[in-house]
């Protein structure tokens, strides 16, 4: 069965049209890569396969199902934004914690203990998430994706604004999950992103302008194809 | 976990923050006495005009007072985007109206249980002989203002003129409650009976009702995208 | 190089004439109205002929409930399918029902300063006539301020519901804070003393014909400029998309 399945997907924004007809399918395991430059759609994208928005036309379903039929389905979605989705006034671990549990975790505090180590977090897990360092809300925010252990991963530029630390935190949990979960993820970074995943589109202007599914290591190659959907002179 | 397991541990985050910081409490408090203030010196009511003024002020009072703790609420979700990662759990939006319509009842509630005797003592006027009607016109009218500023302070968060925007939207429609409450208190203030007060405290009950509904339905509008 | 030009024309008509031909018979059914209204109709007894405001205030008014209840149902319409015209409908009937309002009040208000010697007396119908031009004003705020166009849509509409459900409670809550210091009987804006004369009535009624049409007629233009602007930013994207891929392949 496949993860995802989107077809013809549009958004209009009043009278701007942010997706035109998108249409693609990922499989259960695969990481896809979501390339394009600002304003092509990729958030919008994102964000509508999440069901934060509803889309003006065309479908999504995740794992055979319209997720937006039922509010219990977003359980299997997990999502890591350019926002920190934290409060600054709990601790880290209450911030775990209130979304393991409002994600009906059983045994949500092991299952927090065990992030919270596997992000390097365990020491400053009970200080208040406003003394932390960006990277460590970073990192805290990549712990709270997959607190409920989603079968599906959507990130949004996760890497702009990381230190390296968190960078290697992340890289190293996508390429730990690669094969269990199914991972989406926009960049802007084509080296990263053709790291991580197995297959690649490109939105420009709302619309898929190219995609691919393998033979996607030559970097110079890939480079090529993007400016030329892009419109940039190589 | 269940719709009330839920909402309590929505209302138990806001609270949490809301006790380490204490800044939503702390400004309504403030700035409630400060207003009530600045009325005294305007009016200067002597003890027979003061059960005539004291309604007014109060009501005028709680409204600003409101508008501070239902701004700060939103913006608590607004700033780190938690309000999206609100939106990708497994439950029902209007569950969120439902947390933080009580917790920002709650911070009403308190702020009124302090202002009300303050000023009562400031103006010289009795209470205690009216405060069961005087209670319950309180709270009820409390949930009326709630119920709507929630549902407004989440829609003027968005907005590039937020502040301005939730009073501006909250006092034509709440008006039903600051009338009706302002109206039954005086009745009550002058020595009438519940049932000289009835159709005001009925007033207040429907507008509680239609717009608990309202604004429990019509939640998901405002978040969604 | 493609140009605007090239793709068929937008129909900038505005539709058929049905509005334009609406503003005509409304426009000449007011013109009967006001010479009902000020030869017909008789004079009142106590208000004399102040009391002839009356036939432009009452239809004002009821123009501005009237429209306001169309943007309650145009605002529930618009969220529950999501459909564009049912937002521009809704903004189309807040903007003409903003100016009927703005002259109920205006009308109401000269009433009172000629008949009674005050320009306002808080008489309940009059209160909430001018509450719901609160709400209206908020509304027009809201669709400006609110934020991207598919947002202040939907937040306007929120605010059509919410404000619509709550006129029936501020009349209420008015009439009741009313009661408290009751208006002298003579003062009151209903029932001047006996009911309605019958030729009254029917200037009254006219009245009313005319402006709802021209209610009808305006909203009904005021939209069509509401999709027209829609379509040519529509076709502006359009264009700056195609450019945008006509380039790209210039590069290629």
């Amino acid at each position: 069965m496949r993860a995802i399945e989107v077809e013809g997907l549009t958004k209009a924004f009043g009278p701007i049209h942010a997706l035109r007809g998108v249409t693609l399918a990922v499989d259960a395991g695969d990481a896809l890569v979501i390339f394009g430059p600002n304003g092509a759609g990729k958030t919008t994208l994102l964000k509508t396969i999440a069901t934060l928005i509803r889309p003006t036309g065309g479908s999504v379903r995740l794992f055979g199902i319209d997720p937006r039929a039922d509010v219990r389905l977003r359980a299997q979605i997990g999502v890591v934004s350019h926002q920190s989705y934290l409060y600054p006034g709990l601790t880290g671990a209450e911030n775990l914690l209130f979304a393991a549990r409002l994600y009906g975790v059983s045994r949500p505090a092991e299952r927090v203990a065990r992030l919270l180590e596997t992000v390097g977090l365990t020491a400053r897990a009970p200080d208040l998430v406003r003394t932390y360092s960006r990277g460590m809300a970073q990192r805290l925010s990549i712990a709270r994706s997959l607190v409920h252990d989603p079968p599906l991963l959507l990130l949004d530029e996760p890497y702009t604004g990381l230190d390296r630390q968190a960078a290697g935190v992340l890289t190293g949990l996508l390429t730990a999950m690669r094969g269990t979960r199914t991972i989406v993820l926009t960049t802007h970074s084509i080296e990263q992103g053709l790291a991580l995943c197995d297959r690649m589109a490109i939105l420009v202007d709302g619309l898929i302008a190219y995609e691919a599914e393998d033979g996607l290591r030559d970097l110079h190659a890939v480079e090529r194809i993007y400016a030329e959907c892009v419109g940039v002179p190589a | 976990m269940s719709a009330v397991g839920t909402v309590g541990q929505l209302l138990w985050k806001d609270l949490v923050v809301e006790w380490r910081g204490r800044e939503i409490l702390t400004a309504m408090l403030v700035f409630s006495m400060l207003v009530a203030v600045v009325f005294n010196f305007a009016f200067s009511p002597s003890p027979a005009d003061a059960p005539r003024l004291l309604p007014g002020m109060l009501w005028v009072t709680l409204a600003f007072a409101s508008t501070l703790g239902l701004s700060r609420s939103f913006v608590l979700e607004h700033d780190h985007g938690a309000i999206e990662a609100l939106r990708l759990f497994p439950f029902d939006p209007s569950l969120i109206y439902a947390g933080k319509l009580l917790a920002n009842l709650l911070y009403l509630l308190a702020v009124e249980i302090l202002l009300l005797p303050a000023l009562a003592a400031i103006a010289g006027v009795p209470l205690l002989a009216s405060a069961g009607p005087l209670a319950v016109i309180l709270v009820l009218g409390s949930i009326g203002l709630v119920a709507v500023g929630t549902i407004f302070s989440a829609m003027s968060v968005n907005t590039r003129i937020r502040e301005v925007l939730l009073p501006v939207l909250l006092f034509p429609l709440a008006a039903p409650v600051l009338i009706s409450g302002v109206r039954a208190m005086l009745s009550v203030l002058a020595g009438a009976s519940w049932g000289a007060i009835l159709p005001g405290l009925r007033i207040l009950i429907a507008f509680d009702v239609v717009f608990l509904v309202v604004g429990y339905v019509i939640f998901e509008f405002v978040l969604e995208e | 190089m493609a140009t605007l030009a090239d793709s068929e024309p937008l129909d900038a008509s505005g539709g058929s004439d049905w509005r334009a031909g609406g503003i005509w018979v409304g426009g000449l059914l007011a013109v009967l109205g006001m010479y009902m209204a000020t030869l017909y109709a008789p004079t009142e007894r106590t208000m004399s002929h102040a009391q002839r405001i009356f036939y432009v205030h009452v239809p004002a008014a009821w123009a501005g409930f009237l429209a306001f209840g169309v943007v309650f149902v145009c605002s529930i319409g618009f969220l529950w399918t999501r459909r564009r015209s049912y937002d521009l409908a809704a903004q189309a009937s807040t903007e003409v029902g903003v100016v009927f309002t703005t002259l109920a009040i205006i009308s109401g208000a000269v009433w009172g300063r000629a008949a009674w010697g005050t320009w306002w007396t808080w008489d309940p119908r009059l209160t909430t006539t001018f509450m719901l031009w609160f709400i209206y004003a908020v509304s027009l705020m809201v669709r400006a301020y609110g934020g991207p166009g598919s947002q202040s849509g939907r937040f306007a509409a929120v605010l059509g519901i919410v404000g619509f459900l709550d006129i029936p409670l501020i009349h209420l809550s008015v009439v009741w804070w009313r009661s408290m210091h009751p208006l002298p009987v003579v003062v009151r804006s209903e029932g001047f003393g006996s009911g309605l004369h019958p030729a009254m009535l029917q200037a009254l009624l006219v009245n009313v014909a005319a402006f709802t049409l021209l209610y009808i007629a305006l909203s009904g233009i005021r939209r069509a400029q509401l999709v027209a602007a829609d379509a040519v930013a529509a076709r502006r994207e359009e264009q700056r998309i195609r450019e945008g891929t006509l380039a790209r392949e210039g590069t290629r």
